[in-house]
């Protein structure tokens, strides 16, 4: 498995959207779930909540600490991720499958052209990942 | 915790953290290990096999001289001059106020000899407290950037230790030896702070890698801080900082314990009178329903803020989300239902029988 999907757009915080039509899935990415260490809980918004870009969209917690997941896209929530909430290890082992957080109605499409794409990521946390320290 | 890089220290085992490709993390003015291949899996490892870890950064002190046992029966709170030579306690450093000043283990070596260890972020502090306070006879020594400290515990611990360290597996629980391990002169005691069995191994810096570098060749997983810490707050241990301080009395603590309230030591009268009149708050242990309670968290009851978390984490083996609070003494009784205000949002809380583990009860 890529650490870094091709067919993705990504945020600088470390989310990963993957866009289908009108809708769109929301994740962390591989570099985020290897930063965290062991997830342990996860909370995510309700079905029918709406998220605005780049406003937090949830929490993720590790053994270690909280972290906000911050949603990479603006749109209304009509799918959160059950079994990520029962089973939080799903972020590590699956970050890009099983891990994923949320799908939302996208209410600008324009706004995917504001992410990273794979490339654009990949050099980011290769900037960041060597700095160290949390 | 802005810590300048510059002015971090390493202990002698930094670069083997680093080449097995340790995060390293800012700790009490050391640049220590967090954590290795997981928390989860270090804490795992240390319940069902063994683990070691890099304490280097712990404090250690030394008293010789005909009144050593006298003087720290009178610093620390618990039974000092009832140690025979080779055994450990552990007890509080305590001021007149009846106040927490550390943590502290001590270790009768010889008959005038004695170690104490003491919290790494507390070294400075616990030695000017100690200097003004010793008595005649007795020499002191602060040697925490002499020695390294490596622990190795977890039940397959004493069949590790013993083949470097022939005859180690047979120390009592809190004893303490002069020995070789792999061929180093070490201190080698049966103490720890996960809750499993296991030994703690003091020996010069130069001697270190040798000493860490046998115990990984009995394939032995070495373990970060961060689970360091899930293994402690399962069992129960306070951590000064966290759960325990200068603002904090052994009695709120449930460290009343440790306080040998018939002989005389810094604090006694003060701690003696909170004994008998009864603590207004005591520290509890808490089972969190819905989220990970954290350092700081406030404790709520009928809506209102009535404590405070000290410790608070997810619980790999007890897999429960589990902390340590402050609260009023009449809701500190088992199995009142109280609640965490996690981000804003308060998540059911039961007051629960701690330690959250026990050896034998996984």
């Amino acid at each position: 498995m890529s650490t870094v999907p091709d067919d993705l757009r990504y945020s600088k915080e470390h989310e990963w959207v993957r866009a289908d039509g009108d809708t769109a899935t929301i994740g962390i990415t591989h570099f985020a779930q290897e930063q965290l260490g062991d997830v342990v809980f996860v909370e995510l918004p309700e079905k029918g909540a709406s998220v605005r870009q780049f406003s937090s969209l949830g929490v993720v917690e590790s053994v270690k600490a909280a972290s906000d997941i911050y949603a990479p896209v603006s749109g209304e929530i009509v799918e959160r991720n059950v079994k990520v909430i029962e089973k939080p290890e799903l972020v590590n082992s699956q970050p890009y499958g099983d891990g994923w957080m949320v799908k939302v109605r996208l209410a600008d499409k324009g706004e995917l052209a504001q992410l990273l794409s794979a490339d654009d990521y990949r050099s980011h946390i290769g900037e960041t990942a060597g700095a160290g320290g949390d | 915790m802005a810590t300048e890089a510059a002015t971090l220290r390493r202990t002698p085992l930094y670069d083997r953290h680093v080449a097995l490709g340790a995060k390293m993390v800012p700790f009490a003015g050391y640049e220590m290990p967090i954590q290795y291949e997981g928390i989860v899996a270090e804490h795992r490892a240390v319940r069902s096999a063994a683990g070691i870890f890099d304490l280097s950064h712990m404090g250690e002190f030394y008293f010789r001289g005909p009144n050593a046992g006298r003087t720290l029966d009178r610093l620390v709170s618990s039974d000092i001059i009832g140690l025979e030579p080779g055994q450990a306690r552990y007890g509080l450093l305590t001021n007149e106020r009846g106040t927490i000043v550390d943590d502290v283990i001590v270790y009768r070596i010889e008959p005038e000899y004695y170690l104490v260890v003491v919290n790494a972020a507390n070294i400075d502090k616990d030695r000017a407290h100690i200097r003004t306070r010793l008595r005649d006879e007795v020499a002191f020594a602060d040697r925490s950037l002499e020695m390294a400290l490596v622990a190795l515990q977890g039940p397959k611990a004493a069949a590790v230790l013993e083949r470097l360290a022939p005859g180690v597996s047979e120390l009592p629980a809190f004893g303490v030896a002069v020995t070789r391990v792999a061929g180093v002169g070490a201190h080698v005691a049966r103490t720890g702070y996960t809750g499993e069995d296991g030994f703690e191994i003091f020996v010069l810096n130069e001697v270190a890698g040798p000493v860490w570098d046998a115990l990984r060749a009995a394939d032995v997983m070495p373990i970060g801080l961060g689970a360091r810490d899930t293994l402690r707050l399962e069992a129960r241990f306070s951590l000064y900082g966290n759960d325990i301080d200068e603002t904090t009395d052994p009695i709120e603590a449930g460290l009343g314990w440790t306080c040998k309230l018939d002989k005389d030591f810094l604090g006694r009268d003060a701690i003696a009178a909170k004994k008998a009149a009864g603590p207004a708050r005591r520290i509890v242990g808490l089972v969190v329903d819905g989220g990970v309670a954290r350092h700081g968290h406030e404790v709520v009851s009928g809506g209102a803020a009535i404590g405070m978390v000290t410790s608070g984490t997810f619980g790999p083996t007890v897999q429960k989300n589990i902390a340590l609070a402050y609260v009023p003494t009449p809701l500190s009784k088992i199995g009142t239902a109280l609640a965490v205000r996690i981000r804003g949002k308060d998540v059911p809380a039961t007051v629960v029988k701690t330690p959250f583990y026990s050896r034998g009860t996984k």
